[in-house]
């Protein structure tokens, strides 16, 4: 699942550690988040987005959604 | 290596489980060497050290509960598959080889050792598919 969590954070001068934080979470999770590793859970992606006082999916983009695109 | 509190919480269990397991096995192996015990009790005392390791695998799953980092918990939920994996093949394997007189016979806690080392191949799989070791 893609997701724009390097730019908002990079908008924000954040390190992966400061987002952690802010989390709640480790800097491992932050970093398999942004590098597509880990899709997190629905509550994680929600509590990311309300972090950032943006929709869920202004956040992270819809694996169906871009491959249809793709297509 | 990730050190969540629960982490550390569950290191401290597994430090205290060891230490546990040393103080019953240690006497156990003594009494048994020197003909100190019989009967039910040699029973109670060869079962002693098997309660530590059971509590490790209590505390491993106590970890998995208490953990809330859910990336965290996903790896070692991933190393527990792996160690289980590994281990419940290794005694399928051997219980064949065994039984066709193949191997000699292996006591049934090195079934233990084997998941133990699943464990630490998990940890291993877990860095190299997803670049974090986990706990």
């Amino acid at each position: 699942m893609n997701n724009r969590l390097r730019v908002l954070r990079a908008e924000r001068s954040w390190s992966q550690g400061d987002l952690a934080d802010r989390l709640g979470v480790s800097r491992q999770s932050v970093n398999a988040i942004e590098t597509g590793k880990y899709d997190p859970s629905l509550p994680l992606a929600f509590r990311i987005a309300e972090l950032f006082g943006l929709a869920i999916e202004e956040v992270f983009s819809s694996p169906t959604q871009h491959q249809s695109k793709a297509i | 290596m990730l050190r969540t509190p629960a982490w550390k919480r569950y290191n401290w269990r597994v430090v205290w489980l060891s230490l546990a397991y040393v103080a019953f096995l240690l006497p156990a192996v003594y009494g048994f060497k020197h003909r100190l015990v019989s009967d039910a009790l040699a029973y109670a005392v060869a079962i002693l050290p098997a309660l530590p390791i059971i509590g490790i695998f209590a505390a491993i799953g106590r970890y998995l509960v208490e953990e809330e980092d859910e990336y965290v918990r996903m790896l070692m939920v991933r190393q527990t598959l792996w160690a289980s994996g590994f281990a419940l093949s290794m005694a399928t394997i051997w219980g064949f080889l065994e039984n066709f007189d193949l191997v000699g016979h292996v006591d049934g806690y090195y079934i233990v050792i084997a998941w133990f080392f699943g464990l630490g191949l998990g940890g291993i799989v877990n860095k190299l598919t997803i670049g974090d070791g986990g706990c």
